[in-house]
């Protein structure tokens, strides 16, 4: 079993306004696009690089998802930038038809997603946004990891053509990927291997995986951990793989239980190999105000959470 | 009458006979603003617009046109077809499995000269501008264009994207609402008021022309005219004055024509008003 180590704690938003600085740098058709959230979204340092490539475009998100759109019929690839409340929800039908069924390279970048956004309450703590986005035909949907991870990310869809969903977060957690590492969309990251139970993780909930893991060993279960960074399109290959030498799953997401990670993989499984899962996520609620690590303690996606999934999975076997 | 806007009103006429024969042989579709913005849009693509058959989606160096209001899709596609887009023979598909005529205009079917889908109304706009600011950026000094309807403009996106314009000197756009006052529940007045549109662009910050668009010779004036006014700081507005149905005599001073199909014997009658000018497709 690999041992993870981390060094320091950051924020995957950081990651995106690092990622979005380099494609920029790379690729002079990347523009960015901004909901009056600059700061939150980390977007500064492209902004000071790139003044004349980033577009304010004021508290309208709807406005902002459209020009995007636009924006690309110049053959630009514009990021949009606001909470992934903001991104999803309240546009949902301006990306459908000005994005996703208009085939628009659009990159939409959504932060302080989940309950890690924390004291702002249930207003803000969309945890709706995975399922919505992965309904649309053709989205891609991707929810990196750490910092590192959620860098690679941003670079790798400038270099994709069609439109993509980038989910990130608020809070600082422990960056242990590679940084530099190549993100392959659609393609699973095994953490560790294991022969007891495939944990299923995305996100903020790939640390908690790990460490849950660790555990699991000291008690002698052998848990394969991997990373599914892009929701869609799912690497089944690898969830089949798995699931085919451990015959039972634990899915770990922080979002609604309903229409997220858990239900894709669910999908896989019932149609090709089914085997019982047990889903860490929340439970069909709205968050509230408090602590992260408050927060995910209450709504039940804390490392322990995922030990008691696995305990009680491997006895459905 | 100029030959010019002579063989624009003839074209006008021939759109018009599309129009209601598309939307007669698919018994859906909404014929009443189509022949409503059938002027706009044949001095649009035959006096107005740089543009290139040879369809390319980016439209570097092109004018660019977006249809805001997607539900006029078969003035569109007669339009297109008649300048050269696609044959106007598949315009007999309107409306029909596998089409790339669909009851609203998309990009899904790869129709020539459609950038982007539209039906869901109030989202043009921010797509049009989002079109002028590439163009900006690329150095291209062509034009955006960008029609709306005026129910269309009870959508709250529109404003916001109204507010984005003027503040950031979009003025490389000239926008048009259709203003016919009616739309699918009744007149506008009775459904939600719009007040002074003039008022309302004006405050916006916006350059505000007035077209009566249902008079050839006029609607070429004042494309003639917006242009003028381009890159002068400002997006430019058209308030263009219509009335749904025009052209057919039933079908106007209503808003029963906004999405009901002509039977036989109404299809007959309308199309005794229209001169065959082009040949029927």
């Amino acid at each position: 079993m690999k041992k993870y180590t981390y060094t320091e704690k950051k924020d995957t938003r950081s990651g995106f306004g690092a990622g979005l600085l380099e494609a920029g740098k790379r690729n002079e058709k990347v523009v960015a696009l901004c909901a009056d959230l600059i700061g939150s979204l980390k977007m500064d340092a492209f902004i000071k690089e790139f003044p004349d490539r980033f577009f304010q475009i004021g508290i309208a998100e709807a406005n902002m998802m459209g020009i995007a759109a636009g924006l690309t019929i110049g053959g630009k690839i514009p990021f949009t930038g606001t909470f992934a409340n903001f991104s999803t929800g309240r546009v949902y039908d301006q990306i459908r038809q000005s994005i996703a069924y208009s085939d628009k390279n659009v990159k939409i970048a959504a932060s302080h997603a989940g309950l890690t956004l924390g004291e702002d309450g249930a207003t803000h703590q969309i945890l709706e946004d995975i399922g919505m986005m992965k309904m649309l035909p053709g989205m891609v949907v991707i929810n990196p990891c750490d910092y590192n991870q959620t860098k690679a990310a941003t670079i790798a869809i400038a270099d994709y053509h069609g439109p993509v969903y980038l989910r990130f977060g608020r809070p600082s957690v422990p960056v242990f990927t590679d940084p530099d590492q190549k993100f392959e969309i659609g393609k699973a990251w095994m953490v560790n291997g294991g022969t007891d139970v495939s944990i299923f993780a995305t996100g903020h909930m790939v640390w908690k995986a790990i460490e849950a893991g660790e555990k699991l060993a000291e008690a002698g279960i052998s848990a394969e951990i991997i990373n599914i960074h892009t929701i869609k399109p799912l690497d089944t290959e690898a969830v089949l793989k798995s699931v085919a030498k451990t015959g039972c799953v634990v899915t770990a997401e922080e979002h609604n239980r309903f229409g997220g990670l858990g239900d894709s993989i669910a999908q896989v499984l019932a149609i090709n190999n089914p085997a019982p899962q047990e889903y860490v996520a929340v439970n069909d609620s709205f968050g509230e105000s408090g602590t992260p690590d408050q927060l995910m303690k209450k709504y039940g996606l804390d490392t322990e959470d995922i030990i008691k999934a696995v305990q009680k999975v491997i006895k459905r076997k | 009458m100029t030959p010019d806007i002579e063989k624009l009103t003839k074209t006008a006429s021939q759109v018009r006979r599309d129009i209601l024969r598309m939307v007669h042989a698919c018994q859906s579709g909404h014929p009443g603003g189509s022949l409503g913005c059938a002027d706009y849009m044949v001095a649009l693509y035959f006096h107005t617009l740089k543009h290139n058959t040879e369809f390319n989606m980016d439209g570097q160096g092109e004018d660019l046109f977006f249809l805001s209001n997607g539900h006029i899709s078969p003035l569109w596609y007669s339009v297109l077809a008649r300048a050269g887009y696609f044959e106007v023979s598949e315009l007999a598909t309107f409306r029909k499995i596998n089409t790339r005529l669909q009851g609203h205009p998309t990009t899904h079917e790869n129709l020539p000269g459609i950038r982007v889908a539209s039906g869901s109304l109030g989202q043009g706009m921010s797509v049009a501008i989002g079109a002028a600011l590439a163009k900006k950026l690329n150095d291209d000094n062509r034009l955006v264009f960008s029609l709306h309807g005026d129910g269309e403009i009870q959508e709250g996106q529109i404003w916001e994207s109204a507010m984005y314009a003027s503040h950031n000197k979009v003025d490389n756009l000239i926008s048009a609402i259709d203003v016919n006052g009616q739309q699918i529940d009744g007149p506008t007045d009775a459904v939600l008021s719009l007040g002074s549109l003039r008022a309302k662009w004006e405050a916006f910050g916006w350059e505000v022309l007035e077209m009566s668009g249902n008079d050839m010779a006029d609607v070429v004036r004042v494309f003639d005219l917006a242009i003028s006014k381009t890159f002068k700081g400002k997006p430019i507005m058209i308030l263009m004055q219509t009335m749904m149905g025009n052209g057919v005599d039933f079908m106007m001073h209503t808003h029963k024509w906004h999405g009901a199909a002509p039977n036989d014997e109404q299809l007959a009658n309308a199309l005794g008003q229209l001169e065959e000018t082009l040949g029927d497709y």
